[in-house]
């Protein structure tokens, strides 16, 4: 500002009014203080960008956080029980005390060793059957949308089929067949109804991309199709693929959950949803004993939300808009703060 | 051909594109006029900043964008400060837009009259649909296509007329200003003259103003009134066309001027500009330009030179060098 005056021509601060100096933008470091854009973590530099991207977000970690105590706690969890989850432990319905540190069941089972247990079926049907179905509909919809044609056709076909068939009440016939469906049956049910969704959706995503310049061009080259599939297209997939299966596996757990739940599993596994559905046929929580309950309740919300935070922090990095959304409370105060308006239409 | 009269002042406009864990500073605080009746170009390398300006000034800026400073007048109303209902009516009604790509712009299964209508149907409703259909045609005219094609959709015509019929739109509703953002960057050189002659020529008759956006330094030396070149988001020259032809202030300017080759004289060896534009999430202290900058000297690398005006030449330009 001084130098003003010891130049004859003119500057720029001659012809600012007042209000446009008050208007003057803060600087970087100072936007980034008032929009709380805090910078980027020195150990992550030597990560690929997307992974840090995803460590660097809140909602990502968390979610991975949650999801691997939830592991941890069901590969160690079980080592730190003398009891077996099947069988008698102490008298019925004790409350949490040291010998039973989440009480008893009304058949006097250990509640800490029953959900510990119970974690490895019920993660394992979850993520087995999420897995199975997000690469049955990977492959299905990559093949329907790359080679199209009479192959799309039949494929379509099974894809619309697989669309209208029920899980749930799928598994009630086969349940009613089998007489009690195990965790493995309800899995194996989960997985082939599961993929219809995600094989549609990468089958028009693969349907535009086939007809780009890219794909185009390794044809020319003469690469062959599998490479093209699995190098070219496929990379384009991973955040459908990572959907479909953060998604899938939700699903399968809250269906294992459910299917148990009424009485359709097989009542002596030992997985969260039969222990729901002893829970609920003891009336647990009529006779005022919620520690039989709330314990498997939780481990299913807590699974379940780890899960589509992961998903939430996927979707925020493949769309960048969706990132800074984020910051659209912080924005809107800012500009209110000087009397602009935030309105976009 | 331009009147004295400010239409549109820029002041201290400032654009960051916020991302996750940096600011990146697109636009720095530029100041600069578009007149009455006038043609204002922004030249500049590819992402220096000039479709930031452009979403700016019609406030289509959207997030990670996010305008934080600066004020724009249209005759003396921020329209930074519009709300919604302002927003409405001065979108179209008093500036409109030309996109780069006339492709995207159309609506592929929708005849080209009902969506020349529907602008100004929307913000004129008291016209009716016939009022609507005849100012239509009445556009077909102006941008030189038969009338007879006005219910064609939009593949039926080429990549030229389908960029006239943009025009025609944004000329809809006679809006003081039409900020064109490299609106023949996709066509070929002869459509392009074609198209750039038509708006010079609709440009006399109803007295509408431009902001032009486009790399092609010659191109807009031709059409334009007065240039603004930027650097790294920041505006290093203002002066009138033909001074930044033949007596450029800024080394940048010079330097992008001797990027194109001349028609007539030896051919020579092209110049380039050697080195890359700075990273805008951490900015050079000093001049942008002088790492670049062959005639960079020790205060350019610490004090970032303002826009100083020089009225013998009517130019502007921010430069050390010419104190």
């Amino acid at each position: 500002m001084a130098d003003v005056t010891h130049t004859p021509s003119m500057t720029l601060l001659d012809r600012l009014d007042e209000a446009a100096i008050a208007s003057a933008a803060p600087s970087q470091t100072e936007l980034m203080r008032e929009l709380r854009i805090k910078g980027r973590p020195g150990w992550t530099s030597n990560l690929p960008p997307s992974l840090a991207a995803f460590v660097t977000n809140p909602k990502g970690m968390t979610g991975v956080i949650v999801l691997l105590g939830l592991i941890l706690f069901s590969l160690l969890g079980p080592v730190f029980s003398e009891y077996n989850p099947q069988r008698r432990a102490g008298k019925p319905h004790v409350a949490p005390s040291y010998e039973h540190v989440m009480g008893t069941t009304r058949m006097g089972k250990d509640v800490y060793t029953q959900l510990a247990y119970g974690s490895r079926t019920s993660l394992a049907v979850g993520f087995g059957a999420g897995l199975a179905a997000a690469l049955i509909g990977l492959a299905v919809g990559i093949s329907a949308g790359y080679f199209g044609g009479r192959i799309d056709d039949v494929l379509t076909f099974l894809v619309n089929v697989v669309l209208v068939l029920p899980g749930l009440p799928l598994i009630i016939v086969i349940a009613s067949l089998v007489d009690s469906a195990g965790p493995l049956v309800i899995g194996i049910v989960l997985a082939l109804t599961g993929w219809g969704w995600s094989a549609r959706t990468i089958r028009t995503q693969t349907m535009s991309l086939r007809t780009r310049e890219f794909i185009l061009a390794a044809e020319l080259m003469g690469e062959r199709k599998w490479r093209i599939i699995l190098k070219e297209i496929f990379p384009n997939m991973l955040s459908f693929f990572m959907g479909g299966l953060v998604l899938g596996t939700i699903s399968a757990i809250l269906a294992e959950a459910a299917l148990s739940f009424i009485g359709l599993g097989d009542p002596n596994a030992v997985t969260w949803g039969t222990m729901l559905y002893w829970a609920q046929n003891n009336m647990a929580l009529q006779v005022g004993a919620w520690w039989e309950i709330w314990p498997p309740a939780i481990a299913i919300m807590l699974t379940g939300a780890a899960l589509v935070m992961i998903n939430f922090a996927v979707d925020e990095i493949t769309n960048p808009q969706l990132k800074a959304s984020r910051k659209i409370g912080r924005i809107r105060r800012f500009l209110a703060r000087r009397g602009r308006s935030a309105d976009v239409f | 051909m331009y009147s004295d009269r400010v239409l549109m002042q820029v002041r201290n406009l400032t654009v960051d594109y916020v991302g996750d864990h940096s600011v990146a500073r697109a636009v720095n605080g530029i100041d600069f006029d578009i007149r009455e009746g006038e043609a204002f170009g922004l030249a500049g390398e590819s992402g220096c900043g000039k479709s930031t300006v452009a979403f700016a000034l019609a406030r289509l800026t959207r997030l990670p964008g996010l305008v934080s400073g600066g004020e724009v007048r249209l005759n003396g109303e921020d329209v930074l400060k519009f709300d919604k209902a302002r927003l409405k009516a001065y979108r179209w009604n008093e500036v409109s837009f030309v996109f780069q790509s006339a492709m995207n712009a159309l609506n592929p299964v929708i005849p080209v009259s009902e969506q020349i209508m529907d602008v100004i149907e929307t913000h004129q409703p008291d016209l009716g649909a016939e009022g609507a259909r005849k100012r239509a045609v009445e556009l077909f005219d102006l941008v030189g296509i038969p009338s007879k094609r006005l219910d064609d959709y939009p593949h039926q015509f080429s990549g030229g007329m389908r960029q006239r019929i943009c025009i025609a739109i944004a000329l809809a509703l006679q809006p003081r200003l039409i900020i064109m953002d490299e609106p023949t960057t996709a066509l070929d050189v002869v459509v392009q003259r074609d198209i750039i002659e038509q708006i010079v020529e609709l440009k006399g008759r109803l007295g509408f103003s431009v902001l032009f956006i486009t790399h092609d330094l010659g191109l807009m030396i031709e059409f334009c009134d007065r240039i603004g070149v930027m650097y790294s988001g920041e505006l290093v020259e203002v002066a009138p066309a033909e001074t930044i032809l033949t007596d450029p202030r800024h080394p940048y300017t010079r330097a992008l001027g001797n990027s194109f080759p001349p028609l007539t004289g030896p051919r020579l060896r092209m110049e380039g500009i050697p080195g890359t534009p700075p990273d805008l999430r951490a900015l050079p202290q000093g001049c942008r330009f002088a790492p670049r900058c062959p005639h960079a000297m020790d205060i350019c690398r610490s004090v970032a030179p303002e826009l100083r005006a020089y009225p013998e030449l009517r130019s502007e330009a921010a430069c050390h060098l010419l104190n």
